[in-house]
Parts: C-alpha cells; sequence; structure tokens
C-alpha cells in the first residue's frame, strides 16, 4: 500500500490507467458484441421469467397484461423477438407520449433486458426472430446488388441516399445513416410502425444483406465535393447555391458600394 | 485652378486642391447638390497610411495563400479524406485548395476595392448626356425618307402584290395549326388509349418481384408486407423494345392486408386472400408510387402527394390525381405463384385528352 501511495502522483500513472481502463472497454465490448445475438436468439428459461417481469412492468399498461392489446397499444402475439429487439433497443419503445409515430430515443431499457423481453415475447407466439450474426453477415454481399434493391424498396420513403423523408400527418420515414445491420434487418422484417414488411420469402436474407451493404456503404461515403448538404441532390444545392451564395454575392456589392468614411 | 463652365461636359479636371471646401459643382446637375463629406483617410495622414498598409498587405497575403495553395496541391494526397466540423467528411485537398486559391482571389479584389474606396480620389462628378428628344428637322427627314421609300416600294400602286401579301401573312401560321393536329386526331397506332390499355399482363402471367425477378407466392407477403412487381418476362420484353416502356406501363405493387380490412375493390374478388395488386404508375402524371403506409393502407405518389387508399379501391383521398388507381386482378395457379387474371381493366399511367372519349 504504502507502494502505490508513494508512487500515485507518477505521470507515468495516468497512461498506465488510461491503458487499463481502455483495456477493460475494449474487452468487456468485444464480449458483449460476441455474445449478444446467440443469447438472444436461443431465449432461455430465466430470460422468458425475466422478460416477463419487465413487460408486466413497463409495457402491460398499453399492450394489457395478455400482450394482446389495448386500445391504446397493438396485440405483441406474432411480433416476434425481432419487433420487440427493433422497437425497444432503438428507444422507440416504451413512447414517451401518443403522437403520429413512436420517435427515436435514448433507449429505457440494456441490452439483456431487451433480449430477456425480446425472449418473454418471442414465448408467447411465433414471430419474426433476432437475426443471427450469420443472418448479418454482409462482408461477401453485392454492393451493387443492394443498390438496385435499395432503390427499388427503400428509397421512395428513405431518401435515395438514405437520409429520410416525410410521409402524411406527420410520419416519417426515418434517416438510416445511424442504422446498424441488425436494425436495418429487423426493420424490414417486421414492419415497425408504417414501413410495410419484407419477409425473408420476397426478399431473401442474401439481398438483405446486400441492402445492408448498400446502405453502410451510404454511410461510409464521404462528401468529396465539400459539403453533402443533406445529400439531397441538385435541388438543394440549386437552392443553396441561389439563397447563400447569391446573399454573399449581394452583401459584397453593397460593400463595393458604399462610400466609404 | 480650372474655371469649370457648366458647358463642359468632360470631367478629366477634378480640383484635387479644393477637396472638401465647397461641393463638387460641376456642370449642371439635373437631381441634387450632393455635399461632399470628407474621409477620415482625406484629413488623416496617418489614417491614410494605415490604408496603404492593409492595401498593401491584403495583396501580400493574396501571394502567400497562392504559394500555400502549390503547397497543399502538392503536399495532400487527393484521396486522403478529413473530418471538419460543421462539413463533415470532407476531401482534404479540394478542401485545402478551394480554401487558398479562393481566399488568394478574394484578397486581390477586396485589396483593390479598399485602395479605390479609402485612397483614390472621392469627389462627386457629373456626366453630361444629350437630350432624348430629336429635334424638329431629323423628325422631318426620318418622315421624308418613310414616305419617299413607300413611294418608291409601290405599296400603294402595285394593287395585286398588296393583296396577296396580306394573303399570306394571313395564312402563313396554318402549319402551326397542322403540328397540333394530335390534339384532336390521333394516327393509327398512336392512341394513348390503346397503347396504356394494352400492357404485358394477360390471363395467367405470373407476377415476379422487381429486382430478383423471382415468381412471388401468397405465403412469401406476410400481412403488411409490400412487394414492387412486374410481369415475367419483362427483362425480355424490354431487350426486344430497347426502351422502358413495356415496365413503366406494367409495374404494380403487391400489398397484403387483413381481408377484413378491405372495404372495396374494383372488381368482384380481384384480391387473393387480402393480396391486392394495383398499378405502381400514378394516375395524376405517371410518378412511380410507391410510398406505402401499411398501417393506414395509404400509398403516397412522391411527386405532388396524391395519395390513394388501396383498402378503398384505390381511392383518390388527397392531391391531384384524379382517377382512381387501376387494380389488376390477380389469383393463384396451380403451382402457386400468384399470376394476374386478365390485364388491367382501363388505360393505366397519366391522364390524356382521348381517355373520356368513346
Amino acid at each position: 500500500m504504502k507502494f502505490l501511495s508513494a508512487r500515485r502522483r507518477n505521470p507515468f500513472v495516468a497512461v498506465l490507467l488510461l491503458v487499463a481502463a481502455l483495456g477493460a472497454v475494449g474487452v468487456t465490448f468485444s464480449a458483449v458484441s460476441n455474445i449478444q445475438p446467440a443469447q438472444a436468439s436461443l431465449g432461455t428459461q430465466t430470460q422468458v421469467e425475466d422478460g416477463k417481469k419487465l413487460y408486466l412492468e413497463g409495457c402491460s399498461s398499453c399492450h394489457a397484461l395478455t400482450a394482446q392489446g389495448t386500445m391504446n397499444g397493438p396485440t405483441l402475439l406474432g411480433v416476434g423477438a425481432a419487433a420487440v429487439s427493433f422497437q425497444v433497443s432503438t428507444g422507440r419503445m416504451p413512447l414517451a407520449a401518443p403522437g403520429a409515430q413512436a420517435t427515436v430515443k435514448e433507449p429505457i431499457y440494456d441490452v439483456d433486458e431487451v433480449a430477456a423481453m425480446s425472449a418473454y415475447i418471442a414465448s408467447l407466439a411465433p414471430g419474426p426472430a433476432i437475426p443471427t450474426s450469420e443472418d448479418l453477415d454482409y462482408s461477401s454481399a453485392d454492393v451493387a446488388q443492394g443498390g438496385i434493391l435499395f432503390r427499388i424498396n427503400c428509397a421512395q420513403c428513405h431518401q435515395a441516399a438514405g437520409q429520410g423523408g416525410a410521409l402524411t400527418q406527420g410520419k416519417l420515414a426515418p434517416n438510416l445513416m445511424e442504422s446498424t445491420p441488425q436494425e436495418i434487418y429487423e426493420a424490414m422484417v417486421t414492419g415497425p410502425q408504417s414501413m410495410p414488411v419484407f419477409s425473408n420469402d420476397t426478399l431473401p436474407i442474401k439481398d438483405k444483406q446486400a441492402v445492408t451493404a448498400y446502405n453502410l456503404n451510404l454511410q461510409e461515403a464521404p462528401s468529396p465535393g465539400g459539403l453533402s448538404i443533406g445529400r439531397l441532390g441538385p435541388v438543394v444545392e440549386g437552392l443553396f447555391a441561389w439563397i447563400a451564395v447569391f446573399a454573399a454575392l449581394i452583401a459584397a456589392a453593397v460593400w463595393i458600394g458604399v462610400k466609404a468614411r | 485652378m480650372n474655371k469649370i463652365t457648366p458647358s463642359a461636359g468632360d470631367n478629366d479636371e477634378l480640383g484635387h486642391d479644393e477637396h472638401g471646401l465647397a461641393p463638387a459643382k460641376l456642370g449642371y446637375s439635373p437631381v441634387a447638390e450632393i455635399p461632399h463629406r470628407l474621409r477620415v483617410t482625406d484629413t488623416d495622414p496617418k489614417a491614410a497610411r494605415r490604408a496603404e498598409r492593409q492595401v498593401a498587405s491584403m495583396f501580400t497575403l493574396s501571394m502567400v495563400f497562392v504559394m500555400l495553395s502549390v503547397v497543399a496541391y502538392v503536399m495532400i494526397d487527393k484521396a486522403t479524406i478529413v473530418y471538419i466540423p460543421v462539413l463533415g467528411e470532407v476531401g482534404a485537398s479540394n478542401v485545402a485548395l478551394g480554401l487558398t486559391f479562393g481566399i488568394a482571389v478574394f484578397l486581390i479584389g477586396a485589396g483593390a476595392i479598399q485602395w479605390a474606396k479609402k485612397l483614390m480620389p472621392d469627389v462627386e462628378v457629373v456626366q453630361q448626356r444629350h437630350d432624348m428628344v430629336s429635334d424638329k428637322e431629323e423628325d422631318n427627314l426620318a418622315a421624308a425618307d418613310y414616305e419617299r421609300g413607300k413611294e418608291e416600294s409601290g405599296f400603294a400602286r402595285y394593287k395585286i402584290i398588296r393583296r396577296s401579301l396580306l394573303g399570306a401573312m394571313a395564312l402563313f401560321p396554318i402549319p402551326i395549326i397542322v403540328v397540333l393536329r394530335d390534339l384532336w386526331i390521333t394516327p393509327p397506332g398512336e392512341n394513348p388509349r390503346e397503347l396504356l390499355s394494352n400492357t404485358l399482363w394477360t390471363k395467367g402471367k405470373r407476377i415476379v418481384s422487381d429486382g430478383t425477378y423471382l415468381p412471388v407466392r401468397p405465403e412469401d407477403l406476410p400481412v403488411g408486407g409490400l412487394v414492387s412487381a412486374l410481369p415475367e418476362g419483362i427483362l425480355e420484353a424490354q431487350e426486344e423494345d430497347h426502351n422502358l416502356n413495356a415496365r413503366g406501363k406494367a409495374a404494380i405493387v403487391l400489398v397484403r392486408m387483413d381481408p377484413d380490412q378491405i372495404r372495396s375493390q374494383q372488381g368482384e374478388g380481384w384480391d387473393y386472400n387480402g393480396i391486392l395488386a394495383y398499378s405502381k404508375i400514378c394516375t395524376h402524371v405517371g410518378c412511380p408510387t410507391a410510398l406505402y403506409e401499411q398501417r393506414t393502407h395509404h400509398l403516397l405518389c412522391p411527386c405532388h402527394q396524391s395519395t390513394f387508399d388501396l383498402a378503398d379501391s384505390g381511392a383518390v383521398i388527397f392531391g391531384p390525381a384524379a382517377r382512381n388507381m387501376p387494380q389488376l386482378p390477380i389469383t393463384v395457379d396451380e403451382e402457386g405463384y400468384l399470376i394476374a387474371t386478365q390485364d388491367f381493366a382501363e388505360p393505366v399511367g397519366p391522364s390524356f385528352w382521348e381517355r373520356d372519349r368513346a
């Protein structure tokens, strides 16, 4: 103890502590990210029981004690683990307030709790399962084919560059620039909110991986020309030029014309 | 000091020595007397030197930025991407070249303007102009020219020429009207009614998913599902036509809803267990519509926000479209794949002049 207290002010201690903390975070993250999909797909008996407790506390007031739904919330029978995982892990559920549609916010439940609730809902009736890491592996997917499928099936609502867009009466298709492969997959198989379902029969897993690969490609795409201005295309670029650049030009012209003091 | 008389229109003598002593009154000023206001640089030699230094440093800085842009061109790899707050991920080379060269050019201009504003002579000048009205003599000359031209051309004398010219002028717009004839006459084979009524859909034609071109079975499509679909053999038809017309006419959306939620459709039993097929082409001006809200069963057109209720015969519930979205009657074949039972019952796509004519 004396050794430690004598040297705790040594400048190397801070570096050592930082390395140790980074290492701990890295190990924990890799452990969590490796285990999570496998864990979720199994759904052990304890998970189901834990999930039931969480469900009764946090969800049953709108979705009913039996998950059959009430006036305030739809039935959860048959929505599957994937729907629970998507809605809860993105913070859409539980709802903060009734509105046009559930909005993304800081998730209330942690990874284990989401897995438990998913397992509970999946135990009530069959539905789309949480994808395995194999389902999500897009490393060998065809990005170009993914682009074709994205433009046919996704772009009309989520915009050709995945920037999202408006629907009717305050509903919207969200921006996909932060979406993870698991969220993309779960959204396609469960059809959250207004989104239609793209089942594994009409859009096979191989094609889902291609769409995911394309979407991640969009996320990583830099803007070599400078400002992306929302990647909304030439109309926005023209508006920017006419409004911002023209305003700057007018300001310059006014400065040239003002008489010096 | 030169004396400048009101009749002297030239303004090369500006009287520098009299700076600020009196309003610069050069010639006849029709608008207003402009009081001359002195600049700081006119009265304070220190300020004038400061302005001089400003201008010179702008020009010098411009040189520095030009050199920097050359350095940036040589040193920065054009594939390098950097993160800049607000701008996001951008190409380092582009940003560096744009900024350095842009600033260099701007500094030359800004320096020149600063020079002109602060240091160059600053006096009000009146520039003389002629009267806009020409004098009587010129008016008479022009009128006489016109009369002589009329006389020499013989416009009044050659009656037959005059009349035939008037006739020619009256008739020459007729070809323009002929060009627009298809507003009421349609050449054979170009009748939009026929063209848009005949799509690739026929009895027994399989429905394939767009992009994958795989046939669709009813059990593939869950309630709430959406498939953008085409007739089987679409790729061959496109190959043959060398255009995308066949696709444009035959494109459909397949949706599935709970059969209890279908309030009406365009024909008895045109759905298959809650699966409905509607044209994908908006009846307003023909944009592809596939914004489908699965819970409200609304299909939206992205161009002008026309909204169709697919649970109610594809009726227009909002927007400029004037007609229901045409429905395609479907069933399944003996192998269990979804097929059309006939072509569309009406022309698909946007409206056209002849549409409601028998």
